[in-house]
């Protein structure tokens, strides 16, 4: 059998304070989310200095009820993982400083793991059989990507947004038509009484590189739909809004899916970050992907959201890769995938 | 007892070692590079050249405010990373009175100024005679004119450190109208070795929380909080 491997794994990359035990990448112990929305939705959306410093308040009790819950102490870690970009620079800081200094005192193998491989690897926690290779899309407030895994900690972006990202717009939107914070999952409450074919909003297509995304443009069809009825008097049905836009993004998503599925005949398909808990989206999805006979894949809510679980789970396969920080590891903000 | 103490509040990132009365090691370092980048191989550097066990040490001083944000907060969660894992104690030291304690001995009103930039002073008046340390004012943000005109009432002697001394120079040569000098380079910036002796004193007065009660003191709420207060207080007033 092989040798178990512990790891202790810490994500501050926005607003959530997370902390968990994962041991061999897949079986997760405990996984300790503490979340600031109540505090952003003051605000209409995350402000970076208030999260940073709630996270410096968190910090440690996370850690400790992460290494509680799993019934384990930081002596019986092997490793211990922390997310160290992309993300806002302030956040990033707090984790990256606390894990670099838990593991200089502890004496543990510090790994510094990408938030979108994680966000990748959430999948490999509920779907023991899942493995490399497959086509995932990682979607959430901060990131749209349609990435090929090639291996475990390999990747080849065949695309990314070239503005806004899909969570973004849900966020805007939402505000546009007086849902609030955080967009998404209010915006998929509302579009169940709405109809998705009420208001025909554009499907955006970016030139010649087939793969990218670009939602901005769909936020201004929205607003400027919203603007015209004001100025014609018509009453807004925020459902229908809801619905319709919702639409437009989940056609968006599907179409590069398939094509990408039909370019690389890949038989495996993974959604993976906050916007893959919007049920619409998933739904539409794996109905794209059981037309063509690929199997898919998707993290529950839990895993979707930014959490410790899926760092842990991403940093398992780069520690067996010997992957290793030392003491100097900062914080990147803009850190591309497939990077190091 | 044996302290190890830690200051990035500023430009300057620094480690320090300090046994009972004795300072065993200091590394201090002003230099470009983020202190997220310096502050833990420093650290080693310090316990490697000491043959420290990280072990060994009784406590943690941060130095824990006011200053720049994003460095209290790499100090912070230095000290609570080494905390949690060698199960020690946290004292929060005022930054601004560290930062008087590298005036000891000085005779009249220290005056430490740190850049807080929006024409504000992070600062506090302090004095350090016949080996008693009194806080005459304590750490707070305001703007120069303020201070100055403080010490102007008082009356005596003032002595001027920090990073803010260069900030505030031709103001404070204009408008100060008592006798005053300005610290040298060696004492004029944080220094870790002030917090671990003002961190000392406070562990011994029983001043040290838990780790996970540690929190820096930035003396200032985020931009979006003081944009929201003035929106309600406003919207009260209406």
């Amino acid at each position: 059998m092989e040798k178990e491997v512990k790891i202790l794994a810490i994500e501050s990359s926005c607003d959530e304070t997370a902390a968990a035990v994962v041991v061999n990448g897949r079986d997760v112990r405990s996984n300790v989310i503490s979340s600031q929305i109540d505090i952003h939705t003051l605000y209409g959306g995350v402000v970076p200095e208030i999260a940073s410093r709630n996270h410096i308040e968190r910090i440690n009790q996370v850690i400790e009820e992460a290494l509680k819950k799993a019934d384990t102490t930081l002596e019986e870690i092997d490793a211990i993982g922390v997310t160290y970009g992309p993300g806002l620079v302030g956040a990033l800081l707090v984790g990256v400083a606390e894990a670099k200094a838990l593991a200089y005192a502890a004496k543990k193998p510090l790994i510094p793991v990408h938030h979108i491989e994680g966000h990748i690897s959430a999948n490999y926690i509920e779907n023991k059989e899942l493995k490399p290779p497959f086509l995932c899309l990682v979607v959430s407030g901060g990131h749209t990507h349609l990435v090929k895994v090639l291996d475990y900690g390999k990747y080849e972006i065949l695309g990314k947004t070239r503005d806004d990202a899909a969570g973004e717009a849900f966020d805007k939107v939402a505000r546009a038509i007086g849902l609030g914070y955080p967009g998404g999952p209010k915006i998929e409450k509302v579009s169940h009484k709405g109809n998705p074919d009420a208001i025909s909003f554009p499907r955006a297509k970016v030139g010649k590189d087939e793969y990218d995304f670009s939602f901005s443009g769909l936020k201004s069809a929205v607003l400027n739909y919203l603007n015209s009825c004001k100025m014609k008097d018509i009453e807004i049905n925020q459902a229908d809004v809801a619905a319709s836009f919702q639409k437009a993004v989940s056609d968006v998503l599907v179409d590069h899916v398939n094509h990408a599925l039909n370019e690389f005949k890949m038989d495996k398909f993974a959604i993976a970050g906050g916007v893959a808990s919007n049920g619409v989206i998933r739904e539409a999805l794996r109905e794209a992907c059981e037309k063509k006979g690929v199997e898919f894949y998707h993290p529950s809510p839990i895993l979707c959201t930014d959490n410790g679980a899926m760092i842990g789970a991403a940093a398992y396969y780069d520690y067996l890769a010997g992957i290793r920080a030392d003491l100097s590891l900062n914080a990147i903000p803009n850190l591309k995938l497939g990077e190091k | 007892m044996k302290l190890l103490a830690i200051d990035s509040s500023g430009l300057v990132a620094s480690i320090a070692v300090v046994e009972d009365d004795k300072l065993l090691g200091e590394y201090t370092i002003n230099h470009k590079k983020t202190h997220s980048q310096t502050l833990l191989p420093m650290l080693d550097e310090v316990v490697k050249m000491l043959e420290l066990d990280l072990s060994e040490i009784d406590a943690i001083a941060v130095s824990g405010g006011p200053g720049s944000f994003t460095g209290l907060r790499i100090g912070s969660a230095t000290a609570k990373g080494l905390a949690l894992a060698l199960d020690k104690k946290i004292v929060n030291v005022p930054t601004v009175d560290a930062l008087a304690w590298n005036m000891w001995g000085n005779d009249g009103i220290i005056c430490p100024l740190m850049d807080a930039r929006r024409q504000q002073t992070y600062t506090g008046l302090y004095t350090l005679e016949n080996g008693e340390f009194s806080i005459v004012k304590e750490q707070c943000v305001v703007k120069i004119q303020e201070i100055v005109e403080e010490i102007n009432k008082i009356g005596k002697k003032v002595t001027f450190l920090g990073d803010g001394v260069k900030v505030f120079k031709d103001y404070i040569q204009e408008n100060v109208e008592v006798p005053f000098v300005f610290a040298p380079a060696s004492l004029n910036e944080q220094r870790a070795s002030s917090v671990a002796v003002l961190g000392m004193k406070m562990f011994n007065e029983g001043k040290a929380t838990e780790a996970r009660d540690h929190k820096p003191n930035y003396l200032r709420l985020s931009q979006a909080e003081r944009e929201r207060q003035k929106k309600v207080r406003d919207f009260k007033i209406c």
